[in-house]
């Protein structure tokens, strides 16, 4: 039982972090119609950048700092599609891939093979009630993860620029004809995604995980199955999927005794075949509108 | 019998839509438009005629500032509206200046609901009034009632007269002084026709100008005041809409017998005056 517990708490706060993660690839996806695959490495950014500032700014001020310098970066990621935008669709995506390939590059360059601490208050502290014991890290990420989730789904259900956000997304042109600025949203899109993801970054390397090192943004790749899975394009989806993806990944690690005929390390590949299952019931993902087009 | 293509009329008239030698290209070569001039006096209706492909769509989006999004662009002449120079202007800033466009085909928000449909009708606004958004709200409502009565639904639920009535409403939202219409009818059942005339002639009476691109000529000619007849990019025809109505020339283009001589207009009495135009 306590073990259940614990196992379902650990899933949810994964899935939470996941959810910040997928959350921003998928505004992304509506925005700029790419899929970016550079969003991993936006993650590292974040974290490297909270981890090499948090001495002299203090935590808040790093994470502060570092969001809005990965927010930048994600914004100018976008502005880069657009440049390239009049040659295809499959070239935004590409280049996403290039645009990875070379920040990672360079971070994995400055990172080696240490292993960074990003300097969270919480460290390796733990909090315990009923016999179940979890990180406090783990705690402080599901509560930043549902007041960030539930901040960002007012706005988008309930503000102009979230109004504006949605008829985008519904049709670009009509909503250009009623005066929605394009490339503003676009850029608000990115820099959502950038901003997210370094919060993410923060609580992917929080106890009990051991810090940051340059896998870190591999760990983001987890967040694609889970924007697949919801539906690729739907917010609800992305946020369902993730939680879904936390907790296949948290049960598995939990039970691995119970899972041991199907070898160690199904965790990793727990998110990968929920994607796969779901994938074959339902093509669309489980929030995500059956693909039409206009003609 | 109008003259083949006549000056736009100079009137002192504030906010008039002035298209003056409006050249449109897509991509490098595709010449779209060529040196169109019109003129949609404040407060007029206007019908713009042609078949497909005349260039009907292009000018409106010239207008509206949606060349863009089709790689096209204003190669050579300008789109003035009133005092502000409208050309080369971003979709956005097209409708500050109080010129909205209903697209061809609705396109209302189709997973939207109707009222969050008419609220992005004002996102191209920059002075936001809350009393005033609620007010033109309701003034929306009472020219469609059936949005009122479906304000919850979602847009894409609703039938094709409903959709169009929504995609007038959305853009009535932004207050605007010129409303670009392209084919409101298109698809319609006669019912529904009638009742789009109608809220055309009501918008017009608030003070609203119109630029009516429309299929069915017949009716276009019986809204507008003044129609010019588009033929591949460019001006064939201008003149009082009740003028082109009753020309030889008009009832040969909507009778379809595109006769290789222009001369040649043996149209039987018994046939009617105006039929849909012919594609």
């Amino acid at each position: 039982m306590t073990t259940l517990v614990q196992t379902l708490f650990n899933g949810l706060a994964l899935g939470s972090v996941y959810a910040l993660i997928s959350l921003g690839f998928t505004l992304v996806h509506k925005a700029s119609d790419a899929v970016n695959f550079a969003h991993g490495s936006l993650l590292l950014l974040g974290g490297y950048l909270v981890a090499v500032l948090h001495t002299s700014l203090g935590f808040p001020g790093a994470l502060v700092v570092a969001a809005a310098a990965t927010a930048l970066a994600a914004v100018t990621v976008g502005q880069l599609l657009r440049a390239a935008r009049a040659q295809g669709a499959a070239v935004p995506t590409i280049l996403t891939i290039g645009v990875d390939i070379l920040l990672f590059t360079e971070l994995a360059r400055r990172i080696g093979t240490d292993v960074l601490n990003l300097g969270d208050p919480w460290g390796a502290r733990v909090a315990s009630f009923a016999g179940v014991t979890v990180a406090q890290a783990r705690v402080a990420s599901l509560v930043a993860a549902v007041l960030l989730v539930a901040a960002f789904l007012a706005a988008f259900r309930w503000t102009r620029w979230g109004l504006a956000m949605r008829v985008n997304a519904s049709d670009r042109e009509a909503a250009a004809l009623m005066g929605a600025r394009g490339e503003r949203l676009r850029a608000s899109a990115w820099a959502l995604a950038g901003l997210l993801a370094a919060v993410a970054a923060v609580f992917l390397t929080a106890f009990p995980t051991p810090g940051l090192d340059r896998t870190t943004g591999q760990v983001a790749l987890k967040a694609f199955p889970a924007a697949v899975v919801g539906g690729l394009g739907s917010v609800g989806g992305a946020l369902v999927g993730s939680l879904l993806v936390g907790l296949a990944e948290a049960f598995s690690a939990g039970y691995q005794d119970q899972l041991s005929p199907l070898g160690s390390g199904l965790s990793d590949v727990a998110p990968y075949l929920v994607m796969v299952l779901v994938l074959i019931a339902r093509p669309q993902g489980l929030l995500g509108a059956k693909e039409s087009s206009r003609v | 019998m109008p003259q083949p293509p006549p000056a736009p009329a100079r009137a002192e008239t504030r906010e008039a839509l002035d298209v003056n030698q409006l050249t449109v290209a897509y991509g490098r070569s595709v010449r779209a438009l060529h040196e169109v001039s019109l003129r949609v006096p404040a407060g007029g209706i206007v019908a713009l005629l042609g078949a497909n492909g005349a260039g009907k769509s292009t000018l409106l989006r010239a207008v509206s500032g949606t060349l863009p999004l089709h790689q096209g662009a204003v190669v050579s002449g300008s789109v003035g509206f009133g005092s502000a120079d409208l050309t080369g202007r971003s979709a956005a800033q097209v409708v500050a200046a109080g010129v909205v466009q209903v697209p061809e085909g609705r396109r209302v928000f189709a997973e939207l609901s109707v009222e969050d449909n008419l609220r992005a009708g004002r996102l191209g606004l920059v002075r936001r009034g809350r009393a005033e958004a609620r007010a033109t709200l309701d003034e929306v409502y009472a020219l469609f009632p059936v949005l009122a009565e479906r304000r919850r639904q979602t847009a894409g639920l609703m039938s094709g007269g409903e959709q169009q009535m929504l995609a007038m409403g959305r853009a009535l939202m932004a207050r605007p002084r010129l409303l670009l219409l392209d084919e409101p009818t298109l698809g319609l059942a006669p019912l529904m026709v009638e009742r789009i005339s109608e809220t055309v002639q009501e918008i017009r009476r608030r003070g609203t100008g119109v630029l009516l691109v429309e299929q069915n000529a017949a009716l276009a000619l019986e809204l507008a005041d003044h129609a010019y007849v588009l033929e591949v990019g460019a001006v064939r025809l201008s003149g009082p809409a009740a003028e082109l109505a009753a020309s030889d020339e008009v009832r040969r283009l909507y009778l379809g017998e595109q006769g290789d001589e222009p001369g040649t207009e043996d149209v039987p009495a018994s046939v009617p005056a105006l039929g849909r135009w012919q594609r």
